[in-house]
């Protein structure tokens, strides 16, 4: 299999007059945590939603394993794994229920079904909520499960887009903690963050979004060496190429105030 | 097990062999998948009894007050059916039309959820999408049918138990039920916001249901109204039903033309459903 398992060539999407992604180019190497960093605007949901093939880019091409994001469709998403942004398992269902659910959409054989749910609850630590409305979980626990889902069918590359936004320090510890898990067991994992430490800690090479363009890209230590100081942070980096510094915002909350913040936050941004 | 990463080509084998060109399990894969989506709203389904119970006040009202003071009045010409007999029917197709022109907002919600992308990621098939959304709805409309039935027969309406009457009401009131989800779904993609989707659902549900058969003749309307009333769906729902559930109904257009009406219009709908679908999630 080519090493290379995802590969953008100057992606570009616009928006009416707004061009939202300028013509970028970068690749993933298989079983990389690759990190794509910004403010937001920068681009970043509107590049994952690229690659997940929700959305045809204006110009430039997109290849996963080989196939074309937009015209193999259909072959691409067997490969990947999807959590958007937002919350979004479905509260009116069980745990159990939103796996299953997904293990019928991507025909996992019905005998295999049952064990691979559990399984995947045991690994993710929801084993004891298999059976509980999603809608009385926890902001991590809903973020975990969501993780489930989409790596329930064991996909080539798994797409997270803000994976830990709205989560307390402890559930995003969590959630780093099994997502690297599933890094180091060779699943391939494209993630977007504006959280500096998390992209420090998490990935092993990072792109840097601003405006549509790629301000930097590169491995953690490379991107600090390149301002000359192996021991600064990439929040240094983040100021010294894009002009200005990111702010995180700490939220906590369940479920519902997650959504509701993460709701204002998208119609805000 | 389930961090091996070996199991995938094999899985991914499985699948492809899915999606490959062959007529048979290309709806074999549309239908499983269909009654996956449909399977999971129902689901959903079983945490709202209490809505159902509300959503029964509102035919309660047309029937025990619109329903007996127009009866009264004779001021409607059903010809030799009462009233009530006349209008049940067009009511329970109300009832079917307010359950399903809602289904739209849901989709929004979702939306804003992101439940929509993940299942736009998947590889399930977009009409399936469309169309297991759509049946739910049908499945839904079922307990307003009950509903009104209960109705009925406290009323004496002259009801037609006749079981094979009984499974054709059900296929119309699923497909219609289908339709309309459909259509609202339609409204959705177009519109995109909660806030939008309300008023224009206010808009589009009153004058679909006063330009259609439901509850007085199309004889009585204006040309202009009986023009529109001619190209709504919902008059062929109501005279399927009325013909079917009605003691000595009989149908305005024959009943092949109901039928054939409603499918030819549940055919179009979700083909555009599925053609706009996508776009919600942009």
């Amino acid at each position: 299999m080519n090493s290379k398992i995802l590969e953008a060539k100057n992606l570009s999407k616009k928006f009416g007059d707004f061009t939202a992604v300028n013509s970028i180019s970068f690749s993933i190497e298989n079983g990389e945590v690759f990190g794509v960093v910004g403010p937001n605007g920068a681009g970043k949901t509107t590049t994952i939603k690229i690659l997940a093939t929700l959305l045809p880019p204006t110009s430039g091409e997109a290849l996963i394993g080989g196939y074309n994001v937009f015209k193999n469709a259909s072959k691409v998403r067997r490969m990947i794994g999807y959590v958007p942004q937002l919350l979004s398992a479905d509260g009116n269902l069980t745990g159990y229920e939103n796996l299953l659910i997904f293990a019928k959409l991507y025909d996992i054989p019905s005998k295999e079904r049952k064990l691979r749910i559990l399984d995947s609850l045991h690994f993710m630590g929801l084993t004891e909520s298999a059976n509980k409305m999603v809608k009385t979980y926890s902001g991590g626990m809903i973020r975990r499960l969501e993780i489930a889902q989409a790596v329930l069918h064991k996909p080539l590359v798994l797409f997270l887009d803000e994976p830990t936004v709205g989560l307390d320090p402890v559930a995003r510890a969590s959630v780093w903690e099994y997502v690297k898990t599933l890094a180091e067991n060779g699943t391939t994992v494209l993630m977007t963050t504006h959280y500096m430490e998390e992209a420090d800690a998490m990935c092993k090479r990072i792109v840097i979004l601003d405006k549509g363009n790629i301000a930097a890209m590169g491995t953690p230590l490379d991107l600090k060496l390149s301002i000359g100081d192996s021991e600064s942070s990439l929040n240094k980096v983040f100021e010294f190429y894009v002009g200005k510094t990111l702010e995180s915002e700490e939220l906590e909350g369940n479920y519902k105030d997650v959504s509701r913040t993460r709701r204002i936050s998208k119609r805000l941004g | 097990m389930y961090l091996e990463q070996d199991g995938f080509q094999k899985d991914l084998d499985n699948n492809i062999l899915v999606d490959k060109i062959n007529p048979i399990k290309w709806i074999a894969n549309f239908l499983i998948k269909t009654m996956v989506i449909t399977e999971f709203e129902v689901r959903k389904l079983r945490h709202d009894f209490i809505e159902l119970f509300t959503r029964a006040l509102q035919p309660a009202l047309w029937m025990l007050v619109f329903g007996q003071v127009f009866t009264h009045l004779r001021a409607i010409p059903t010809g030799n059916m009462s009233y009530l007999d006349f209008m049940a029917p067009g009511i329970l197709a109300q009832s079917v039309l307010f359950v399903a022109i809602f289904y739209g907002i849901s989709i929004i919600w979702e939306r804003d959820l992101g439940i929509v992308h993940k299942f736009l990621a998947s590889p399930t098939p977009r009409t399936s999408l469309v169309l297991g959304k759509a049946l739910s709805a049908g499945v839904r409309s079922i307990s307003q049918a009950i509903i009104i039935y209960l109705f009925s027969l406290m009323l004496k309406v002259q009801l037609n138990w006749t079981p094979l009457n009984l499974i054709e009401i059900l296929f119309i009131i699923i497909i219609s039920a289908a339709l309309f989800s459909t259509f609202s779904l339609i409204i959705a993609c177009i519109v995109k916001t909660r806030e939008r989707f309300m008023g224009i659902g206010q808009v589009l549900t009153m004058p679909l249901f006063f330009a259609s058969n439901a509850i007085y003749p199309i004889a009585i309307m204006p040309d202009w109204l009986k023009v529109i009333a001619h190209y709504n769906p919902l008059t062929y729902e109501v005279d399927a039903l009325r013909t079917l559930m009605i003691n000595g109904g009989t149908s305005q257009y024959g009943l092949p033309i109901d039928f054939a009406f409603l499918i030819l219009s549940m055919i179009i709908l979700t083909a555009i459903a599925t053609a706009l679908y996508p776009s919600i999630a942009r």
